[in-house]
């Protein structure tokens, strides 16, 4: 597998990382990332880390970059799904994530999303791209 | 007493996935709950990548060791890569000399209960950590 799938929902985009990334993957998704949200006028990222075993340096520095990124871009990004053993490891290694936004799942993320931009609308709106 | 013993080569950005799923493997056989877990793949994650990047590829050595009564796993980096001419100074939060965080080395202390550094300018660097149960 080369790439992560990015899925949209509405105005939203949803990233659900599922495999242990290496670090050619995570700079891919970034770029991909950043496209999509111009692209499709993404409001919203949701990326879900709930099978992320670890966030080392490299993986936590990427995220932090989406977030501001997608600021630029007028999207929010929002970290869903964060494990418990991953929030008290990254704590420890001295990673902050500064200025990106968490929730516990993605229906919460999805909520807090729809308080900051509100509602999406077209929820219904399923984009076939490839 | 070295109950298993596992070499990892660090060439390839896929070689450190492989180090961390290693590192995983022994850390469970080894009786590690969860979070120790974590700890220990994390460390590992920030010392093969820097083994790869900054030293320009080495080797990992992972150990599940038995002391006594108690068990743990250590790990050993090797490259032979530039070297660190001021250890301390890469060891402070911030310090990166690539545009990183410059947080792996000092986390990878953090989140272990052993950890030792020894470089020298041209020859490469060995970094050693350990964790116990
Ligand atoms: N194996 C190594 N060989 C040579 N230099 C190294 C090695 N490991 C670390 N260094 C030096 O120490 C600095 C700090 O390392 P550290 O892992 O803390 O941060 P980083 O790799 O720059 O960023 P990151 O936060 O992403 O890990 C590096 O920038 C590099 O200059
Ligand atoms: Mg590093």
């Amino acid at each position: 597998m080369d790439k992560i799938p990015i899925l949209r929902m509405g105005r939203f985009l949803l990233v659900t990382i599922q495999v242990d990334m290496h670090d050619q993957l995570a700079l891919a998704l970034q770029e991909d990332l950043t496209s999509r949200i111009v692209k499709d006028g993404a409001r919203g990222v949701l990326i879900d880390i709930s099978s992320l075993e670890i966030v080392d340096s490299f993986i936590g520095r990427m995220l932090g970059t989406i977030a501001s990124m997608s600021r630029m871009l007028d999207a929010e990004t929002v970290l869903v799904g964060m494990q418990p053993a991953v929030a008290i490891t990254m704590v420890e290694l001295g990673l902050a994530l500064p200025g990106v936004r968490t929730a516990l799942d993605v229906d919460k993320g999805m909520e807090m999303l729809r308080s900051r931009i509100g509602p999406d609308g077209e929820m219904t709106g399923h984009d076939p791209d490839p | 007493m070295i109950l298993t013993r596992e070499v990892a080569e660090l060439k390839r950005p896929e070689d450190v996935v492989r180090v961390r799923q290693v590192a995983r493997a022994l850390a469970l056989q080894a009786g590690f709950g969860l979070v120790d877990q974590t700890k220990i793949v994390t460390a590992v994650s920030e010392l093969g990548r820097n083994a790869l990047i900054h030293g320009g590829g080495g080797t990992a050595t992972l150990e599940v060791i038995e002391e006594g009564i108690r068990r743990g796993l250590r790990i050993v980096f090797r490259d032979e890569g530039p070297g660190i001419a001021d250890v301390e100074r890469a060891l402070q939060d911030g310090y990166t000399t690539s545009g990183g965080l410059g947080i792996g080395l000092g986390g990878a202390r953090r989140l272990m209960n052993e950890f030792e550094i020894s470089s020298s300018p041209g020859k490469g660097t060995t970094v050693t950590i350990a964790r116990w149960k």
